[in-house]
């Protein structure tokens, strides 16, 4: 992000009123940062839906796959047991580990997807802008490269909104 | 956003976000004092007593514990069922819950999952040990080895070892990831540098995007969608490793809800006498107030009913069945020489419990600590009437025995204790007791009054 302005406000309603007055003067919205799930904002933000329930549906369709045909090879091919002359598939007594590894797996594969989708991760450094967005601070990031504006006539439309402390920032990544 | 004349407030007192920030966070804040070390060090102690215990037992063998070869199971797998139960309150209030939209359950999701971890490390010791030979206690997973030996997927046993490990990971990632928000915001109120990057690291470098809290909101809605069958598989599983066996008083198809209903009921009970104490030390009784205790004393009036419901229909069911194995096997319970166990567990799970119907005892802390304390004690011994009086006299008279625990047992399970508590003692200073970022996020519809701060119409909310 080069160029970047920002504010924030106090309140998650303010906050949406301004990010939707900051829209309807055309103006786009690089991040907006909150202590807390702001119910709403990702219509607002028009965020496209997330894939990870996705993700861990197809993951957890491998999980069940693998473990149930793991199962299967084991007590037809890899070792058959002969208990009380019944059938060496029973179908039944595979289902508990098979259910146990799908989960296993859609969990686990979610969970590292959205760490890997939102760069999240041990040793990730973050560009925190300010320290109160984590405690009572909802801020709006606007950048100067995607919009048509100049630097101040956004901080003065940022403003406008009701913004506290706006800021420019030219950072150097 | 408008409070609610019907609905008590779920936070006390005049909050703004800031105030619930600097509440939650003070314990890791603040240095710990003269009580945290006593606590911490006495758990220490009894934990490493307790793994003295178990070396002891590796040393010399299981012959230095009271089993013998009519009853094998013993405190071992008593301890182990009773710890899995407790580790069930956890999960069912952060993914059951929230399925059910319970906004209460966010003051008491955080602590109640971690105690669910450990509970689950408690318990998972106790087969273990049991096994006899700890090192080749991954002899349970299936690897290729050059026996060419697999495990056998037939044996619930062995369905145990995939829904506990599953249990315990699955529940530790929906725990962590739940803190990671939190994590972030203890990161930005530390002063010194190397806490700052340490909780950084922990906080995988949170930063409070929109996009980020977009996929963690439907990241965690599918966890809970996944955890919430898992937590009954758990137990589930734990009673076929009865229920599939043909010992008279294990061999019936009530067991899966049985123990589900009593793994809550237990976890349940174990989530208030911690977090009654908790609360008070931490000095937290703002946001987990009294309704929050009437709550989850509701819980345990519904599934402690139901416990009492399938107490009565395992005797009823061994007299109607007219299996004389299966009727001898409850009138032996009820009058035997281990009456004293089954009576303990009636009077702890099924009268006491039936006093919550009154809404004063519900609402008092010193009763309800007590009796929590009741129906621990009562479901420890619902599982060892399970085990031990079905085993000690089943269907050949002349293997009939008697079973007491020597001190190596009484020592391993008060060591799990230690155990349990020095990790509850080690959360409670490194990470927030109580789930900031979901507090926050119900504190405006949620809080008795809640302070609005905006420079720009500042007039407060709630009023």
């Amino acid at each position: 992000m080069k160029n970047i302005i920002y504010g924030h406000f106090t309140d998650d309603h303010d906050l949406l009123e301004a990010v939707k007055a900051l829209q309807e003067k055309g103006i786009h919205i690089a991040d907006v940062r909150t202590p807390f799930p702001v119910h709403g904002l990702d219509t607002v933000l028009k965020l496209r839906r997330s894939h990870l329930p996705k993700v861990a549906f197809i993951a957890g369709v491998i999980g069940a796959v693998l473990m149930f045909s793991f199962q299967y090879w084991v007590f037809t091919e890899g070792w058959p047991l002969n208990f009380g002359g019944k059938p060496y598939s029973s179908i039944l007594s595979f289902i508990p580990a098979t259910f146990e590894i799908t989960v296993l797996f859609a969990a686990f594969a979610m969970g590292i997807a959205f760490l890997l989708r939102s760069n999240l991760g041990p040793g990730s450094i973050p560009d925190i802008l300010d320290e109160e967005v984590t405690n009572d601070h909802f801020q709006i990031i606007l950048s100067e490269k995607d919009n048509t504006l100049s630097e101040t006539e956004l901080a003065e439309a940022l403003e406008a909104t009701g913004a506290l402390d706006v800021k420019q920032v030219n950072t150097k990544k | 956003m408008q409070v609610s004349q019907v609905r008590e407030p779920l936070i006390n007192g005049e909050k703004s976000y800031e105030n619930i920030t600097s509440d939650v966070m003070a314990p890791v804040r603040a240095k710990p004092g003269k009580l945290w070390f006593l606590g911490f060090g006495i758990s220490a102690l009894v934990m490493l007593a307790g793994f003295a215990a178990i070396a002891y037992t590796v040393w010399f063998g299981i012959g230095t514990w009271g089993v013998n070869r009519t009853i094998g199971w013993g405190w071992s797998i008593t301890n182990f069922v009773w710890w899995v139960g407790i580790g069930h309150a956890g999960t069912f209030i952060s993914a059951i819950l929230l399925l059910f939209r319970q906004k209460w359950r966010t003051s008491i999701n955080r602590a109640a999952e971690a105690m669910t971890l450990f509970a689950v490390m408690c318990a998972g010791l106790f087969p273990l040990i049991h096994m006899g030979r700890l090192p080749l206690a991954f002899f349970i997973f299936p690897y290729p080895n050059t026996r060419e030996l697999w495990v056998n997927f037939n044996s619930p046993l062995l369905w145990d070892v995939f829904a506990i490990t599953t249990y315990l990971l699955v529940s530790l990632l929906f725990w962590y990831m739940g803190l990671i928000p939190d994590l972030g915001t203890i990161r930005d109120r530390m002063k010194t540098l190397w806490k700052k990057k340490a909780y950084n690291f922990l906080s995988f470098g949170w930063k409070g995007s929109a996009r980020h809290w977009q996929r963690h909101e439907s990241m965690s809605l599918v966890l809970a969608g996944l955890a919430a069958p898992l937590v009954l598989s758990v137990h589930t599983i734990v009673s076929f490793d009865f229920a599939t066996s043909v010992i008279p008083g294990w061999h019936t198809t009530i067991f899966p809800p049985y123990f589900v209903s009593g793994a809550v009921f237990s976890g349940f009970a174990m989530v208030l006498t911690l977090m009654i104490v908790t609360r008070r030390a931490l000095n937290l009784q703002e946001y987990i107030t009294v309704g929050h205790v009437e709550s989850m004393n509701k819980v345990i009036i519904a599934t402690g009913s139901i416990v009492g419901i399938a107490y009565i229909t395992e005797l009823f069911m061994a007299w109607y069945s007219g299996v004389e194995y299966e009727r001898y096997a409850f009138i032996n319970r009820a009058m035997g020489p281990y009456a004293w166990a089954y009576w303990i567990m009636m009077t702890c799970n099924v009268i006491s419990p039936q006093l919550l119907w009154i809404k004063k005892l519900r609402r008092n802390l010193t009763f309800t600590f007590i009796l929590s304390i009741f129906i621990n004690i009562g479901m420890w011994f619902e599982r060892f009437v399970i085990v031990v009086t079905s085993l000690h006299r089943d269907y050949l008279p002349s293997s009939w025995s008697m079973y007491k625990p020597t001190w190596v047992e009484v020592a391993i399970f008060l060591g799990t204790f230690g155990l349990f508590f020095t990790l509850f003692f080690l959360f409670i200073r490194i990470f927030p007791v109580i789930a900031l970022a979901e507090v926050k996020s119900v504190a405006k519809s949620s809080a008795r009054k809640f302070i609005r701060k905006s420079s720009k119409k500042s007039k407060p909310e709630n009023e």
